[in-house]
């Protein structure tokens, strides 16, 4: 039965790191149009 | 001045290919060497007897017929790329789907060539007999071939402004190629073992409607590419 | 439309948690299988919403290379109209060549729909946007691809003992995964200007490349038995609402996700155009 917690686990690990990633680029993205607006 | 026939342009452009080719036979050597090299390898790692190669031949022999082919496809455009004939070929007025005829067909001869040398190599390290039709390994070998070869020259033609091309035209054909690799393995192999309740049949149509498939969207989107790099 | 994001987010996360509620504890228990059987509720939904999202990709990327040519993009909305007219008129007239479990009702929903998809990207995304559409349906696609791929072999191996198996709708998804991988490489790579060209090409052979998938599995399987992943068969009704809940709720969640990587991205150019240009106009007058 641990195998349904793993498989439920596993999928929201999978979508948790994806929306990280998109939240990392994105971040980086607002620092650099917030240097583009200074110049 | 009209443009000379498309046909005209093909043949021209093949024997130019196969002329460069036969005085330097770079292609041709790396690729003998590239598959004897693999059959050697194979050879250390599985010693069956006769029953069990038949089982096994047909999925090794068509993983070192697909790796070699890729070597032979990697530098399919390089010469051209060096001699900016790309660029050439762009601005006349020959269709573009000439020059890919030319070169799949190029490809294609090479490694059927390729196939046709080291295919006694095979049979002699394997004890390898076929027990059921062997005629139809001619169309499996022919509509395999072609497979690999048509899309493998488009991807290579795409992969030409990427970063690590030589990795990334294997990375593009092999997923894309799975089922006719499929089929080519498994014809293969029903054709050494046997089986008479197995035919071969449905493999050789796959393979040949995955050709017709592949050939139409090659040609329909050649030109979009090769004016895309 | 920014401001609905969070509420959006939030309404999506109580959907889901409804939704895991009922897997876990309202659907009935499966006679055989026991427990493990609700993986069910996560595996399928996620396979259907990847194969939705690698359909819209397909579509997007037909439509950007039709778009570059006003006469290219004519003719294929008349072929779209024409196949889907076709669909609907011959899923009846052919009706009885049809496979067993496919009703023709199906076959003009889904051709509907399908024209439907393509002309509402048509109409509601620019050619860019049509581009930035088919990656970010891609890379969301992949993602719940990984998750059928990760739950298939964790649902196999309590009930059959093994971790995987040449099962057709198994391979068929790892098939699926390596083309759209390769995809998602060559948008990483390729350095040419016409990116979005060669990887629309790329997805168009991809899609090709499917049903040719599936008939050379499919037969490679009545060659070599093997149990089946997934259950065939018909449903218990109970089980088929959680089902669909799930779906439901995973569909919100993949739009919210494509949503973000979508908006994402058109940031990302925008910021690279801006960048480009100022590059251009460097103080100094010098003109690059």
């Amino acid at each position: 039965m641990t195998y349904l917690y793993v498989a439920y686990a596993a999928t929201w690990l999978i979508h948790v790191a994806y929306l990280s990633t998109v939240a990392r680029r994105y971040s980086r993205l607002k620092k650099e149009m917030e240097q583009l607006g200074k110049k | 001045m009209s443009a000379p026939a498309p046909s005209g342009i093909t043949l021209a452009t093949l024997t130019k290919d196969i002329r460069l080719e036969w005085r330097s036979k770079d292609a041709l050597n790396s690729m003998l060497f590239f598959a004897l090299l693999v059959v050697v390898v194979f050879s250390f790692s599985f010693d069956p007897n006769a029953e069990e190669s038949r089982v096994i031949a047909g999925g090794l022999v068509w993983v070192a017929f697909l790796f070699a082919a890729v070597v032979a496809l990697n530098q399919t455009w390089s010469r051209e790329l060096r001699n900016q004939v790309l660029d050439a070929y762009r601005v006349s007025p020959a269709p573009a789907n000439s020059l890919f005829l030319a070169k799949a067909i190029g490809n294609f001869i090479f490694v059927v060539v390729l196939e046709a040398l080291m295919t006694p190599l095979f049979i002699m390290f394997y004890k390898l007999r076929a027990l059921g039709p062997a005629w139809q390994l001619i169309p499996v070998a022919a509509f395999g071939t072609w497979a690999i070869v048509v899309n493998g020259t488009f991807f290579a033609a795409m992969s030409l402004r990427t970063r690590s091309r030589e990795i990334m035209l294997p990375l593009l054909l092999f997923p894309i190629t799975i089922p006719a690799l499929l089929s080519m393995v498994e014809a293969t192999t029903t054709i050494l073992v046997g089986d008479p309740t197995t035919s071969a049949k449905f493999w050789i149509v796959l393979l040949a409607t995955y050709d017709v498939v592949f050939t139409t969207g090659c040609l329909a989107l050649f030109e979009t590419v090769l004016h895309a790099e | 439309m920014k401001k609905a994001f969070p509420i959006l987010g939030l309404l999506t996360a109580a959907f889901l948690s409804y939704a895991l509620y009922q897997a876990l504890v309202v659907a009935p228990q499966e006679q055989t299988m026991g427990d493990v059987q609700r993986i069910f509720y996560y595996h399928v939904p996620s396979a259907w919403t990847a194969f939705l999202l690698f359909a819209i990709n397909f579509l997007a990327s037909i439509l950007y290379l039709v778009r570059r040519n006003p006469r290219t993009d004519k003719v294929a909305s008349g072929v779209v109209v024409a196949l889907a007219v076709l669909a609907c008129v011959g899923a009846y007239v052919f009706k009885s060549y049809l496979p067993k479990d496919v009703y023709p009702s199906s076959v003009v929903t889904t051709g509907i729909v399908i024209a439907g998809i393509y002309f509402l990207i048509r109409k509601y995304f620019s050619e860019p946007g049509t581009d930035i559409l088919a990656l970010t349906t891609a890379e969301v696609g992949v993602v719940f691809c990984t998750v059928v791929l990760v739950t298939g072999p964790l649902w196999a191996r309590p009930v059959w003992g093994i971790w995987w198996t040449w099962d057709i709708r198994l391979t068929s998804t790892l098939v699926l995964w390596l083309i759209y991988v390769s995809y998602l490489v060559l948008r990483r790579f390729s350095s040419s200007g016409e990116t979005p060209v060669l990887a629309a090409a790329l997805a168009v052979f991809g899609a090709l490349d499917v049903p040719l998938v599936y008939f050379s599995i499919w037969f490679f399987r009545t060659q070599h038995p093997q149990p089946v992943i997934g259950g065939g068969g018909s449903i218990d009704p109970r089980m088929l609402r959680v089902l669909l809940i799930n779906w439901m709720a995973f569909l919100c969640f993949a739009v919210l996700v494509c949503w973000s990587r979508y908006r994402l991205e058109r940031m990302q150019r925008d910021v690279e155009e801006t960048q480009a240009l100022e590059a251009l106009l460097e103080p100094g007058g010098r003109v690059r």
